[in-house]
């Protein structure tokens, strides 16, 4: 008996010692589900069945739809959203993707200092911004403008990091074939460059457009008037009132998490592997 | 960085930079070399700009707003100017909202990054089953808003919700917890809430950095008979250490701003006890009677606070042994 047949022998059988690691995953995973469980089965159900903590799907989900409909602005709260995250998103894309690249591949010592200095941003607390930024937007003119969320949003170090650490792997000899084929630096840049790096700009627009549709301090500063609120700031309003409905709230709150949700479980895959790129 | 700087010739040559694309022909080497560094600024410099814009700019002038003082939008230099320092020393709730903000730090960022470590070591396994499964179901939790996890985990934890419900039936008590009435049970609230939506974040991290643990170095641990408990401990948490540090540094700087749990979980309820320092910043800063200057010098606390420990931490980081 060798021992390569009594490992593979042994590979498929049941073994004590991964218990403990498969259970603590198992709840783990448990912890993780229930309350997203809780809140897609709450949505199908009244707020009486919510408080009762019945844990199967109901019949009320279409009462909860027109109540909740009836009460708020849903669609215009989601476009709100939706243009906030997707202008975010191609807008850091493209400024960050840039300059990480610009970075990298025209590296200098000058570039180093501003680098620093960047990264340093990475340590300032937004509250600490908050108040002059404000100021900043009101003097302009533009409180309520959706551009004042989109803007502060569009460079972050963390994308640029990412970007400039991905950029190293990219190999430099393509940049140097590519330029004696004659192309411009912004045309090795979007044609060579940004489709060889597609999982780390899923990463960055997986991360971006999370944040960016999550966000609910700022909105919630320089955005004052309802008409133009997010989804965030719409399902906190809900529990302002005196008495909450819980299945109409899970329903709103089930309506935000969705496009966050589905954004990640189709980029999953580049996710990982973006990230996991930027920091080899 | 400066190692990773090709020399040529005593001229520093840029990373990309051709040998020699013009070969027998004269190469026109100052002219390009100065077209590729501009090139290269103009790359960098519309994030350079709009970061320098939106933080550095705004940081400098948080800095002279916290020497001034009035209601809404009529300031004047403070008299003595640390007039909002001093205030903020005998502010109770400002102190209750410190106290607050690093009970939540002290307990819920060393539990969450253990957690996550050995979630990532655990999903590392070759052979373990389902791998995409697993990891797909504890990173979950973060693609859902602050917002709405915060609502659900209101729900759970309604004095008639699932959880009261749920240890009643068990019988494990005997009436309901008034959970978010109470102003350590709120707190506690919070930091389960925390764990919930951001273990599975910092274990993406730990797992991308164990894609670079030597493999043999866990073979040989393996071989000379560790147990691995001992592995994971003497041998993959070492070679995970700046990556602990990055995960402990975001963990810090977000448990430093947390505003969303403190609005929408509890309200910041009962009577402050669980409120941040960000949502008593804001609540300061634009809500009622705003009083920009004193919260602006306690954003410039915040600041110094996220910096102090960003930095202690990057010298804890930086020891080698």
């Amino acid at each position: 008996m060798t021992s390569a047949t009594s490992s593979t022998r042994t590979r498929g059988r049941f073994s004590w010692r991964r218990v403990p690691g498969y259970a603590f995953l198992s709840l783990f995973a448990l912890f993780s589900i229930f309350p997203l469980f809780f809140m897609v089965v709450s949505a199908t159900n009244t707020t009486k069945d919510v408080l009762a903590s019945r844990l199967l799907p109901g019949t009320h989900l279409v009462e909860n739809f027109m109540s909740l409909f009836g009460a708020q602005d849903v669609g215009a709260a989601m476009l709100s959203s939706a243009l906030i995250a997707i202008g975010t998103t191609v807008l850091a894309l493209a400024v960050c993707s840039v300059a990480g690249y610009g970075f990298e591949v025209y590296h200098s010592r000058g570039k180093d200092i501003v680098m620093a200095i960047i990264m340093l941003a990475m340590m300032i607390p937004f509250a600490a911004v908050m108040i002059p930024l404000f100021r900043l937007f009101a003097d302009v003119g533009m409180v309520n403008s959706l551009f004042a969320v989109i803007i502060p949003a569009i460079s972050t170090p963390l994308l640029i990091l990412l970007f400039r650490q991905a950029s190293r792997s990219f190999p430099h000899e393509i940049i140097e074939a590519a330029r004696i084929d004659g192309l411009r630096e912004l045309s090795i840049f979007i044609r060579i460059y940004a489709p060889t790096m597609k999982s780390t700009f899923a990463a960055a627009a997986v991360i971006t457009f999370m944040t960016s549709w999550n966000n609910f301090l700022w909105p919630r500063v320089i955005l004052l008037d309802n008409a133009v609120q997010t989804m965030p700031m719409l399902i906190a309003n809900l529990t302002a009132g005196y008495v909450t409905d819980y299945g109409v709230l899970m329903l709103a709150v089930l309506l935000t998490s969705l496009p966050t949700i589905i954004v990640f479980l189709v980029l999953q895959r580049a996710f990982a592997q973006g990230i996991t790129g930027a920091i080899k | 960085m400066a190692t990773e700087a090709i020399v040529t010739g005593g001229k520093r040559r840029l990373r990309g930079s051709p040998r020699n694309p013009y070969q027998g022909r004269k190469r026109p080497w100052l002219h390009t070399q100065r077209r590729w560094n501009l090139t290269g600024w103009t790359f960098l410099i519309p994030a350079a700009a709009l970061i320098a814009l939106m933080s550095f700019v705004p940081m400098i002038q948080a800095l002279f707003l916290s020497f001034q003082t009035g209601r809404g939008s009529r300031l004047t230099w403070a008299d003595p100017f640390w007039l909002n320092f001093e205030r903020m020393m005998g502010d109770e709730i400002f102190k209750l909202t410190v106290f607050n903000t690093f009970f939540y730090l002290i307990i819920q960022v060393p539990i969450m990054l253990v957690l996550a470590m050995i979630l990532a070591n655990l999903l590392n396994d070759p052979k373990l089953k389902f791998k995409a499964f697993w990891r797909t179901v504890i990173f979950l939790p973060c693609a859902v808003s602050l917002v709405s996890y915060s609502l659900v985990f209101r729900t759970l934890f309604a004095t008639d919700g699932f959880v009261n419900d749920t240890f009643m039936a068990l019988g494990l008590m005997d009436q309901p917890v008034n959970w978010l009435g109470g102003g350590w049970t709120a707190r506690f609230v919070i930091i389960i809430g925390l764990l919930w939506r951001w273990t599975g974040y910092n274990m993406i991290f730990f797992l991308a950095a164990l894609q670079n643990v030597d493999y043999s170095t866990l073979e040989a641990a393996r071989v000379d008979g560790a147990s691995s408990l001992k592995t994971f401990w003497f041998v993959t948490v070492p070679q995970l250490r700046p990556m602990i540090v990055l995960t402990a540094i975001m963990s810090i700087n977000g448990t430093l701003q947390l505003f969303d749990e403190s609005w929408s979980l509890t309200n910041g309820g009962p009577a402050y006890q669980s409120m941040s320092m960000s949502h008593y910043l804001y609540e300061l800063s634009f809500l009622k009677n705003p009083n920009v200057g004193y919260g602006a010098a306690i954003s410039y606390v915040i600041l110094i606070m996220v910096a102090v420990l960003a930095f202690i931490q990057m010298k804890v980081g930086d020891k080698r042994d």
